[in-house]
Formats: C-alpha cells, structure tokens, sequence
C-alpha cells in the first residue's frame, strides 16, 4: 500500500492523461499517474495524424524532442468504389513551412517520449499497474483508486479518469454509461514496412515530406466507416473502422474488410513488397456531442476518450483528449489555487472552459452529422461513391457518344439510384448537418 | 469480392507481441446450451476472431491472440453474456507501434 497522499491521481498515460500529469506537475501538484500497459503507449492505437498547435501548448519544443515521421504537406481523399476512385487532393508548398502545422507519429514511440516529459516536470508513473476500481468514502466521493499491484488504496484529492475510449473504470463506477455499438466504432491497422526511398517515390514526396489519405466508399460494404493510409518515414499505416453496429449487424469481419482495402487496385501499389510488423485493432468514440457524458463530479473529472472528445468527420482525437486533459488540469490548478475542496460545484470549472474551447465548439458544430451517416450508410457510403465513379467514367471516356447524351446518362443514373425526393432530401439532410 | 477465405488472422497475430497471463484470462463467456446473438456476432466482429463455435455448438472464447479492442464488451456485456476486464498490467498485448 501507498501510503502517501496526491493531490492528484491520473488514470491512463496517452494523450489526455499525460497532458493533465504534465500540466498538473508543472503547477507544482503531486501526481501520481497510473498505466497498465508495459510503457505507455503499448496500448495505444492511432493512425496517427498529430497536431501541432495542441502539442506546442504543451511542450513548444516539441519538434526538436519528439519522435516524429513525417510533416504533412498532403491531404487526399478518395471516393472508392471496387475498381476505382474519386480523388480530391490538396498539396502546398506552403506546409513546407517552419513550424509545420500536422505530422504523422507512431503512437507507441510518441507516448513514451511524451511520458518521459511527464517525469521531467516531477509527476510518478507507474506501468505495468491497471486500475480495478474507484475507492468512494461514506458520503459518495471519489477519494482514489486501488490497483491489480497492491492491496489496499492510493489516495488522492482528485482522479483523472483518462482512462480511454472504453471507460472501464467510469462506467463501472456509474459515472457514465458503457460504450454501445452505435457510438463508438472499431478500426483494424497494419504497419507496411518499405525502404524510405520507396515510400517516397510512391507517394511523391522528397525529405522529410508527408501525406495522408482518408478513404471511404464500397470499402465499407455499405457501413458507416473510413479507411485510412498515412505515410511513416519507413512504414505506411493502413486501416479501416466502421461503427460496431454495423459490424454487428451485417456479420462482415474487420480482418475481411482490410484485405480488400489492401488488395483495391488503387491501393495494392502502394503496398507492394512491404513487410508488415504489426497487426492492432482499437475503437474510436463516434457519438460527437451528443454522447457527451457528465464530465466531473464529487473528485473526479474525465478527459479525453473517455468522455467521447473525438471528432469524428475531421478524423481528430489525440488533439481533443491532449486540450481537455491541459483544460482539466488547469481547472483543478485554479481551484487547488483557491484553497477550495475538489467538489463537483467547484471542477463544474473544467466544463465551464472546455465548453469555451474549440473542443466543444466543434463537436457541436456536427451535432447532427454522426446520426446522418449512420441512418443512410447506404446512401453515403455505397450508392454514392458508385453513381461518382460511374460519373467521372463517363466523363473521362471517349466513345463517340455525344456529350450531351453521355450527360443524360449520368443525371439518369442519379435520379434511377436514389430518386429526385431522394437526391432533395439527401443534400438537405447534409447541409443541415454540416451547417 | 469476398475477401474473407484467404485471410487468416491467425497469421496477422503473428507479428504481434504479447505476454499471456497463464491461467487468467479476462475475458470469460457465460455457460449457456445455445448461443445468443450476441455471443454469435462476435464470432465475425471479433477482430482477433478469439470467438469461436465449439463441436457442441457453443461459443468459446481464447483470449491469448486478443487485442484488447473492447469490442466483444460493447456488443455482449450488457446481456451478461461475457465478462470482461483489462488483462493484469503488463500483461496482454504490447504495441510496437501501436
Ligand atoms: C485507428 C485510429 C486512428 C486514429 N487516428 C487519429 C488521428 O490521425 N489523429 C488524431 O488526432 N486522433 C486519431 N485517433 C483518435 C486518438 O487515437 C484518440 O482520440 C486518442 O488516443 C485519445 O487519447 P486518450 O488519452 O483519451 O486515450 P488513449 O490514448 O486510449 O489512452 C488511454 C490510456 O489509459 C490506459 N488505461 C485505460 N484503463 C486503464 C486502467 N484501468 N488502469 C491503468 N491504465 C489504464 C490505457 O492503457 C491507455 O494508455 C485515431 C484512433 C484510432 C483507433
Ligand atoms: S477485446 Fe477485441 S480482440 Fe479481445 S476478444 Fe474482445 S473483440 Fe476480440
């Protein structure tokens, strides 16, 4: 048993729970962070984009610390039916900038150098050590934790529940309720190793350059759902997620769903040759805004994916759970500042700021758009893409069939596929949700 | 189209690295005689396919090759159909890369 008291307890050691440990140790507090994985990141899956703006609030210096891959100076997407693509691609020299603004990571090696920051700036980290249960005193409050490592309970202040997307601790405590299968979904990855030079050519790049490509279509057999291919210095991460329901209901396997993103005749290319070093799978929070749960309470707040921060339709979590664990660990500063008690009246603080950050703000902005995708998956994810591909085919084919005809075609196939009430009410649902 | 005949998790598993908690597993299925929907759903969903239909028609779970997605929990723990928790810390799979 720990005899000692914290100020502050941190469950977890990814993005949100090392950005709390390392905001609350700065302050001068005495953290404890608490990690069941071997180091921190062994458990942690992303794709992974990262986000400058919200690590350099953390650590400016990141660029010259941090095991980065490469800077993005790339985004395409790409609209995929089964033997083509739609793509849209955005490539400026301007990302070739001085303090580039996204960079693609590997999660393992990046959390460990950002935990080693986490010790620098004084907090204790325990690995190896899996939180079981919240330890309430007589009048409900959370007052700590008790651990698989030792009998008996370390005590603290206030517990961080950073503690990712499943939330065991949380919900079993009843702070919130479990995942469910239309709120979170489910993504397989591989990492493809090639040699640097390779992957270069491939993907048009020189140096230190970097591109992604976010993918959707009939690669998602009609769910609801992403696939995914970020160039690495020396690998290329690949993966796919669609929403657990989904899964659930059509019995389609995760594994089934990568092998056919990776044997798409627009994909295998890019992947030829390459060895692959690791097979992971994770979920992601897909709710937005109104999954949301109750975010703090008598000692307790949670950040991150825990609390469902993830913005689903720009693809960013890590930046979400990095901000809401720094505006966690501010908010606890300031009432710790005051001399004042960590009740929930007092850390209603930490809502009060987060909702003033783009954190909120931007899962509010899309409120609708998760709800959307998922009733018409069909739709979006099927249909669409193959009237598209249909589309640009007929448009880029010359076969002596005259334009406007070759025009009509298209517009028939639309109206034919989906109806004109259907067309209406599909671009109206869209707009409504994007506003 | 279909995919699935030529993939073999089994092998993706491979490349993996994991310390398996001998005699611990943490995840357990609920006895039962024939098997719910749920508990059937994770034979597909399953991303390690760690589920499996035994002779008797039952299904079973490994959990040595499990990745620790949460996915089998979000879809069968509310029936009660399986039991589901962290493996010991350090315990279970070790992301490279992650
Ligand atoms: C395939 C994929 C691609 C993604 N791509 C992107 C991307 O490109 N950009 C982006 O910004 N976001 C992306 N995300 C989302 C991003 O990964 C998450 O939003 C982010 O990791 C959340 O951070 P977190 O700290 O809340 O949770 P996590 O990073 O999951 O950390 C939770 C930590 O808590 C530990 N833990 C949990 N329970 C316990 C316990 N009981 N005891 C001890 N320790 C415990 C875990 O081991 C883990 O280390 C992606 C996610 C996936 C799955
Ligand atoms: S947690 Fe994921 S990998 Fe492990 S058994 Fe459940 S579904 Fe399979």
């Amino acid at each position: 048993m720990i005899e000692e008291r914290f100020d502050a307890i941190v469950v977890g050691a990814g993005m949100a729970g090392n950005a709390a440990a390392l905001s609350m140790a700065r302050q001068g507090m005495k953290v404890l962070q608490l990690e069941r994985g071997e180091y921190p990141g062994s458990k942690n899956v992303q794709g992974a984009i990262l986000y400058a703006d919200m690590m350099e609030k953390l650590i400016p210096e990141f660029r010259e610390e941090a095991p980065l891959e490469r800077h993005l100076v790339e985004q395409r997407f790409w609209m995929m039916d089964d033997r083509s693509h739609v793509g849209m691609h955005y490539r400026s020299d301007d990302f070739n900038e001085e303090r580039p603004n996204r960079y693609t990571i590997i999660r393992a090696q990046f959390d460990k150098w950002f935990s080693s920051k986490v010790r620098e700036a004084g907090a204790t980290v325990l690995c190896e050590t899996t939180v079981t249960e919240l330890v309430r005193d007589e009048r409900e409050r959370i007052v700590g934790v008790r651990t698989d490592r030792r009998d008996g309970e370390i005590h603290a202040d206030v517990v961080v529940l950073a503690e990712g997307v499943n939330g065991l601790l949380g919900t079993r405590a009843g702070l919130r309720a479990r995942p469910t299968p239309d709120n979170v979904a489910l993504a397989v990855k591989e990492m493809h190793f090639l040699p640097r030079e390779t992957i270069e050519a491939r993907f048009n790049l020189k140096g230190e350059e970097g591109v992604v490509i976010e993918a959707a279509g009939t690669i998602s057999r009609g769910m609801t759902g992403m696939g995914f291919i970020y160039a690495n210095k020396e690998c290329i991460s690949l993966g796919i997620g669609c929403l657990v329901a989904d899964f659930q209901r059509t019995g389609q396997t995760p594994y089934g769903l990568l092998d056919q993103f990776k044997r798409h005749p627009s994909v295998l290319p890019l992947l030829a040759g390459s060895e692959v070093k690791e097979y992971s799978a994770h979920l992601i929070p897909e709710g937005g805004y109104k999954s949301i749960p109750q975010l703090y309470g008598e000692g307790w707040v949670v950040v991150g994916d825990a609390a469902q921060l993830n913005n689903a339709v720009h693809r960013e979590g890590s930046n979400l759970a990095m901000t809401s664990g720094r505006i966690a660990a501010e908010a606890i500063g300031l009432v710790k500042s005051r001399g004042e008690p960590m009740t929930a009246t007092n850390l209603s603080l930490y809502k009060k700021m987060l909702d003033e950050s783009f954190v909120i703000k931007d899962l509010k902005k899309y409120k609708d758009l998760p709800p959307l995708m998922h009733t018409h998956s069909q739709n979006f994810f099927l249909t669409y893409p193959q009237l598209i591909s249909r589309a640009m085919q007929n448009f880029v084919r010359v076969d002596g069939t005259p334009k406007v005809e070759k025009e009509k075609a298209t517009l028939k196939s639309f109206v034919k596929a989906r109806s004109w009430m259907g067309l209406f009410g599909d671009a109206c649902r869209f707009a409504r949700a994007w506003r | 189209m279909d995919a699935e005949p030529s993939v073999r998790v089994e092998d993706k598993l491979y490349y993996n690295r994991y310390l398996v908690d001998i005699g611990r597993p943490h995840v357990k299925v609920r006895a039962h005689t024939s098997p719910s929907p749920q508990l059937v759903a994770l034979l597909n969903a399953c991303p390690a396919r760690c589920y499996e239909l035994n002779d008797e028609g039952r299904v079973e779970v490994t959990v040595d090759g499990c990745i620790e997605c949460g996915t089998c929990r979000v879809i069968a723990e509310p029936t009660g159909d399986i039991q589901w928790s962290y493996p010991r810390g350090g315990y279970g799979v070790l992301f490279k890369f992650g």
